[in-house]
């Protein structure tokens, strides 16, 4: 499902959060929302979802508003991961995934065995299956993390947010986020900090204090002119044998040259 | 962890709770002052009923009919409801330590009963209900406001403490407006009547009283069981909630009226009795899992049965002697308060 954003503005509590966003994601395709800490990318996100309403400006998912869209009907389509969320409830994984079930069930139709099926697909692809008995929060934070993609994937939605997807997660399961966004059929938007993981996306999008500094492909957006000013770092790219994209390197300011 | 009934078929948990709720009021029918035997109280019930029984004793029938019946009633109406109460804060504020005794619903509704029945605007028990539920919803919008003010910015942790201070404050002003209520409008008599009431004291309950509890436990009991769901969905917070497609504004605006509803009714016939929607939800977690599905009808049935023997226990401990019922459930509530306070921070901490 394709997803629009048409001069996105918000601010809380009086301060300017993002200003004038404008992009959109192709049906099947991904992007990747880069940018320091504070630039809005969550916000973004959040406003994208409709959890979280635009000053001016909105949101189209399949060509429908976000802001229109019955809620349940919003959840059939679009999942969210949102950074970190947490409980204090003593809930064991497999029903925390359940939950992701929740927009298509109702009284006249309860958790059935299609729905089990999918719950348990869910966990095999986040390969949490082999504790998902644990308690929740009895996890580490990465461990906590798959079970929150476990559950999104379980909504079985076409669009995709995921607000820093990687973040806990060890090296692998880093790489087989990466891996599942690339396969993914559907629409997936998510905040990243790792940039060279960025390469994976069909589109990189790149956020400084609440505006676009610069959206397009990863070859053209990930280059030292463009991130280094918005990270205040040295940038530099290489090559990579076994690696089929530039990767990117940072320093301190020192490392001013670009190549 | 594993839970202890996980085994157990839910259809069949549910029948052996039903089971030992019946065998509760029994239990709270034959005990007393006077010991009335079971084979009595058959009777009773058949000739109330109006089939044909043997006679009984017309004091034990009296004591037994309009005393000890609604009282029992309205024991297990008000344990389910107060119980049921603690589920929603608890799921909804997303504070293991919430009940609407701590969260200052219960004062709250207090004041509201207590302006109604000495300012007087008509003593009815609906009116007073209708008093005590302005006051549970501006004492739990007080303690939210307040909640609010205090977190800002910050995390979770805090946050549920903030809430839980805040009820401290909304408790504290509420029972001062209640004090000066009665200080400033009400005569010895009423001021000593109603202190008892306060206490939290089921031996004012009535017939009456039973025709208006049951059928609001019933319905709050429904409206809550209809939002399972959403409780579950709740889990790891609103956001996470509302892109599980729940209308968390709404459903939270629908459960926090019936939670207030609920307390309502119950305070302004039994006065506050604390403690119980924090123990019973509790117990019932450990017993049946966290999903509402389960939870709520275990809740609604063990709370009942908490409150049916906790009056049993009042009525029995000091021979001669009714206790207050909320100190009771004080006794009993204020060491799990404890430890359910360490468990939670652990489970921040960890
Ligand atoms: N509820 C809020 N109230 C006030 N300010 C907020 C709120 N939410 C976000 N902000 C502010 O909006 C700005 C953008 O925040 P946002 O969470 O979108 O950044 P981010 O790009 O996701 O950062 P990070 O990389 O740290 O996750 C920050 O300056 C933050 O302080
Ligand atoms: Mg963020």
């Amino acid at each position: 499902m394709r997803i629009q954003a048409d001069n996105i503005s918000k601010s809380i509590s009086g301060k300017p959060i993002l200003r004038d966003v404008s992009l959109s994601i192709e049906a099947g395709q991904s992007l990747a929302l880069i940018g320091p800490n504070g630039s809005g990318k969550s916000t973004l996100l959040r406003v994208i979802a409709g959890l979280l309403a635009a000053d001016s400006g909105h949101i189209t998912i399949g060509g429908d508003r976000v802001d229109r869209l019955p809620r349940r009907k919003l959840a059939q389509r679009l999942g969210f991961v949102t950074q970190e969320a947490g409980t204090t409830d003593a809930i064991p994984v497999r029903e925390a995934v359940k939950l992701g079930r929740t927009p298509w069930l109702s009284f006249a139709t309860p958790f059935g065995a299609k729905d089990r099926d999918i719950v348990e697909a869910a966990m095999q692809q986040m390969a949490i299956e082999s504790y998902k008995n644990k308690l929740f929060n009895a996890l580490s934070g990465g461990e906590k993390q798959r079970v929150h993609i476990a559950r999104v994937l379980a909504q079985t939605p076409q669009a995709f947010l995921l607000d820093e997807p990687t973040n806990h997660l060890d090296i692998r399961h880093q790489i087989a986020i990466m891996d599942w966004v690339k396969a993914q059929q559907g629409t997936v938007a998510l905040a990243l900090h790792d940039l060279n993981h960025a390469f994976a996306c069909d589109r990189v999008a790149v956020l400084n204090a609440g505006q676009l500094a610069a959206f397009g492909t990863p070859t053209d957006v990930l280059v030292p002119e463009i991130i280094a000013p918005v990270f205040q770092v040295g940038v530099r790219q290489s090559r990579t044998p076994h690696v089929d994209h530039p990767i990117l390197t940072f320093a301190k300011e020192s490392f001013t040259t670009y190549p | 962890m594993q839970f202890a009934f996980g085994g157990v078929r839910p259809a069949l948990t549910l029948l052996i709770g039903v089971a030992i709720m019946v065998a509760a009021l029994g239990f709270a029918l034959v005990i007393g002052e006077t010991r009335i035997p079971l084979a009595d109280i058959w009777a009773v019930l058949r000739i109330e009923a109006g089939y044909p029984a043997r006679e009984v004793n017309p004091i034990d029938h009296g004591i037994l009919w309009s005393y000890r019946l609604p009282r029992a009633i309205i024991a297990l109406s008000c344990g389910a409801s107060l119980a049921l109460s603690g589920v929603v804060l608890q799921a909804l504020l997303r504070n293991p330590l919430s009940d609407p005794y701590i969260l200052g619903l219960s004062a709250g509704a207090s004041t509201g009963a207590v302006a109604v029945a000495i300012l007087g605007f008509g003593a009815g028990a609906l009116s007073l209900s209708g008093g005590a539920f302005i006051g549970a919803m501006l004492a739990f919008g007080f303690v939210a406001w307040l909640a609010r003010m205090a977190r800002g910015n910050s995390a979770q942790a805090t946050s549920s403490l903030a809430l839980l201070l805040a009820g401290v404050a909304g408790a504290q002003l509420f029972h001062a407006l209640t004090a000066l209520i009665i200080a400033k409008s009400a005569d010895a008599n009423q001021a000593r009547g109603i202190m008892f009431w306060m206490m939290g004291n089921l031996s004012g309950s009535r017939w009456p009283d039973v025709y208006l509890a049951v059928p609001i436990t019933l319905i709050g009991s429904a409206i809550i069981f209809l939002h399972f769901r959403a409780l579950d969905a709740m889990t790891f917070g609103r956001e996470a909630a509302q892109s599980m497609g729940i209308r968390t504004g709404l459903v939270m605006g629908v459960l926090i009226s019936t939670t207030a509803l609920l307390t309502a009714v119950m305070v302004s016939m039994t006065g506050a009795i604390g403690f119980v929607g924090l123990v019973v939800p509790h117990a019932m977690r450990f017993l049946v899992g966290v999903g509402h599905l389960r939870l709520i009808p275990a809740t609604a049935l063990a709370g009942g049965i908490f409150l049916i023997l906790a009056d049993i226990v009042a009525r029995m401990l000091i021979p001669g002697q009714t206790l207050p019922i909320g100190v009771v459930t004080a006794l009993v509530g204020a060491p799990a308060f404890a430890i359910i306070l360490v468990r939670s921070s652990r489970a921040h901490s960890g």
